[in-house]
Formats: structure tokens, sequence, C-alpha cells
């Protein structure tokens, strides 16, 4: 008994000697990866316009409710998002919006420094969240792939799309 | 006058050490743990200090309507006052000392005895079933150990011919009193630990089942009181082991006396905070059961062997 007494007093001394678990956090900033999931941003297509389609699925998913948008649509008849609100006092940074998102739109980044004096500041505007990059998802445009004419393509041009087929011909 | 100035240094030593010890532990645990502790307020957090002192005089100095005003009152002035005094009898160096007193160790020990009604009248003044069963823990272990703390130093007092704390560190210039006093020297540490209610003896206190024991209802510098005076009762028996074991301020001479008492006190205090961070609690009756059947046969052996011996030697 007295020995293992001992022993684990000496022990914890050499820990003295050990690398410390703690990061000096603001001076030293911890690696975060690539995949990390921080602050929302809303992000733009390779053509620079909103990829957001205004189609509520994250606000659908968020878990506690923080999303708000409202929809509307452009002269072109493309829908984007009037106004979109996130909370971050209530976001508890789960990442579903993100995979509910169809378009890639929404994306969380590997920042989490958003700390504020004033709750009220906590709310992001679409102004606060938009930004002008296409954040981690390079060269992906929604209206490419989708089947739906909207200016970006003609029909039938898109990414693993067959021309369209004349429906008359096949009848006669 | 230069009694004085004695007096003062002691207490300036003692009280800043102790406020400072606040900051070391933290920052030793934090070692041990592979943190780094405080280190945010002032150069390496050492103004850490400054501002817990700070804080703990600007708090609600609140006294329990239930109570018993009074004893609440008195009761953590006691422990410091007890521990205080017993720095009077402690020679830091050959002459720098406020009493030299021929019953050095019997002071000690009759002070340490006192103390144990600071924390019996604290947890009883309390009117609360936690505050008391600490406070009745507290009196048991303190009592307990108060004894092999007693026998444990008569095997030096025996060998030293004295009681002068003084005179005991001039016996040892011919060799410190750990090589014959080994065993004295382990049950001392261990009733210093169980003294003071230091983890792993802290079961007076022991926060998972009793709150915080015995001064669950303090709040402010009365808590403080208590705090420091854990802090105080650590440097205590630090120099008490220097002095009784390990020969106070002798040492080599390219370094002034004091210097070397301090020396060898820090280590013990380091040795304390060491503990604290390796070892959990016992249980109570473990601890009560260490105590009389292991290490009261064990410290009585220690009396008997020294005496005969001392006696073959004449």
């Amino acid at each position: 008994m007295m020995v293992s007494i001992l022993r684990s007093i000496w022990y914890t001394f050499l820990h003295a000697f050990r690398k410390r678990v703690t990061v000096g956090y603001p001076e030293k900033k911890p690696y975060l990866p690539p995949r990390y999931r921080g602050r929302i941003v809303l992000t733009r297509d390779p053509d620079g316009k909103e990829r957001c389609v205004a189609c509520n699925l994250c606000a659908a998913a968020c878990p506690v409710d923080c999303i708000a948008l409202q929809s509307a649509e452009d002269k072109d008849g493309r829908r984007y998002p009037e106004f979109f609100r996130i909370n971050f006092s209530r976001c508890i940074f789960c990442g579903f919006c993100e995979e509910a998102c169809p378009t890639y739109a929404i994306q969380l980044v590997p920042d989490f420094e958003m700390g504020e004096y004033d709750r009220q500041n906590m709310v992001y505007e679409k102004e606060h969240l938009l930004i002008d990059g296409e954040g981690k998802y390079h060269g992906y445009n929604f209206y490419n792939v989708a089947g739906v004419d909207m200016g970006v393509k003609d029909p039938g041009t898109g990414e693993n799309e067959e021309p369209p087929v004349d429906i008359r011909r096949l009848i006669h | 006058m230069k009694d004085l100035f004695i007096i003062a240094g002691v207490l300036l030593i003692v009280l800043n050490l102790a406020a400072g010890l606040i900051y070391i532990e933290r920052r030793l645990l934090a070692l041990f743990q592979d943190r780094h502790g405080p280190n945010r307020v002032g150069p390496f957090g050492l103004l850490q200090v400054v501002a817990d002192v700070i804080k703990i005089f600007f708090k609600e100095d609140w006294i329990p309507p239930f109570s018993d005003k009074a004893v609440f009152v008195i009761a953590p002035g006691i422990l410091v006052a007890t521990i205080l005094l017993t720095f009077a009898v402690i020679p830091f160096s050959a002459d720098f000392l406020v009493l030299d007193s021929n019953i050095g160790v019997l002071f000690f020990l009759g002070n340490s005895s006192l103390g144990v009604y600071s924390i019996v009248l604290g947890g009883w003044a309390s009117n609360n079933k936690y505050s008391l069963l600490g406070s009745i823990r507290a009196s048991a272990q303190m009592l307990t150990y108060e004894v092999f703390m007693g026998l444990s130093l008569v095997g030096v007092i025996m060998t030293a011919d004295s009681f002068n704390l003084r005179e005991i560190v001039e016996a040892q210039r011919g060799g410190w009193f750990i090589i014959p006093q080994f065993v004295g020297f382990v049950i001392f540490f261990i009733a210093g630990l169980a003294e003071t209610h230091r983890t792993p003896f802290d079961i007076p206190e022991a926060e998972g089942e009793l709150v915080a024991g015995y001064h669950s209802e303090y709040s402010g510098m009365k808590f403080g009181m208590f705090f420091v005076g854990e802090y105080m009762g650590v440097t205590l028996i630090s120099t008490l082991i220097t002095t009784l074991f390990f020969g106070g301020w002798l040492g080599p001479a390219f370094l002034p006396p004091i210097f070397w008492f301090f020396l060898k006190t820090a280590f013990f205090i380091f040795l304390f905070i060491l503990v604290r961070a390796a070892l959990p609690r016992p249980r109570y009756d473990q601890l009560m059961e260490a105590g009389w059947k292991i290490l009261l046969p064990l410290v009585l052996l220690n009396i008997l062997i020294t005496g005969a011996i001392l006696l073959m030697r004449q």
C-alpha cells in the first residue's frame, strides 16, 4: 500500500514535465480542421449570384429554429431570399442546415470567434451572412445541374443532362 | 525595538506567504495536471493574488440568521490566531525568532490543539447539519492525529534533549534528525497533513459529501480566514519539519542561514501540494484505522528504539 502511494506521488510529479494540454488561446490559435462547424455563411455561385433559392429546407431542418427567411422572385423568376436571418444566440452549430441545403448555399466555416457584448448583435442579417466567394464547394452552380431554365443554361446543356426529347416524334 | 521589527517581519512573511500560496498552489496543481493555471492577471498571473484578495474583501459578509452569531464570528479568528501564535517560536535563523522559548515544541502542540476549537465551533455555530458533520469529523481526526504528532516528536526531543526549537536545530549540527528519526519524520508529515486537513485528509470538508464541511456557511473574509489559515497551517508544518528534522537554518555557509531555512520550507510546501495533486481522499474509517492501528504502534516503537539507543550510548 505504501509503495503504491509513493509511486502515484512520483508519477504525479513526472507530469510536471509533460506537454501542456491547455492551449493559451488568444495568443495561440488552435488549428481548426476545414470541416469545423463554426460561423454560418451564405455563399455565391461561380457567376457571383446568390446560391440560395429560399427553399426553406434549412429553416425546417434547424432543430432550434434559429433560421428565418422570406422567399422572393427576381424578374427572371429566379428565387432568392428577401431576408435571411440567423439568430446565433440560439444556433447550436449542428450543421443540419448545411446538410439540408440542396444548393450548397448555406455553409459552416471554421470560425468560432463570434462573441458580442450586446445580445442583439448575435442576430445576423443577410448582409452579414452573405460572402463573396463560393465557400467550401468551388465551381458548383445549382442551375447547371438542375433542370429548370433560369437563364444559366439552355435546356439539355447541363452537366449529366441529355438533350430534350421531342415528344411528338415518338408518338407518330 | 529589534523585537518589534522581528515580530513585524515574521507577520509580514507569514501572511504574505499564505496569500501567495493560493497562487503558488494553483500554479503547481496545474503543473502536475498538464495545465497552465492562472497566468492572465499580471506577469505570470502573479497579480491573481491581489485580484483574489480584493474580491474576497468586497464579498458580502453574510452571517446566517439561524447561526450562533458571536461564536460564528469568533471561530475563524481562533484558527488564524493559534497558527500565528505558533510562528512565534519558530526559529527562522539563530537570531531571527520572536520567542526563544524553552517549551517551543509544547507551545506548538498546545496551539494546534486549540486550533481544533475553531473548526468545531465554526461547524457548531453554523447550525447546519453538514457543517456539524464536518466539524465532528474534524475534531475526531485532529484529536487522533494530535496524538501521533506529539509522540512522533518525542524521538527528536529525546535526541536533542530539549523542547527549545532553537536548541533542537543547534543539536543537528552533527547531522540532521531525518536520518535517526526517519519514522518520526514520516509520521509527523502524515499527522501534519491531517492537522491542516489538507487533501488527502480533507474529510472534514469533503466537498463531495459535506458541501464544504465546517465552513459551508462562511463567506467573504470569514471564509478567507479559514482559507488563509489552511495555507498558514501548511507553512507552519513545513517550517516545523524543516526545524525538527532537516536542520532548520543550518546549511553550507555560502548562503545566509535564513535562505536555507526558506529553501527547505519551500521544498516541503511543494511536497504538500504534490501530495494533494496525487492522492485521493481515504474513507473516514480508513483514516481512523490507519491512525490507531498502524501509526500509533509505529510511533511507540520508534520512541522505544530511540530510547534504547540513547540509553546504550550513555
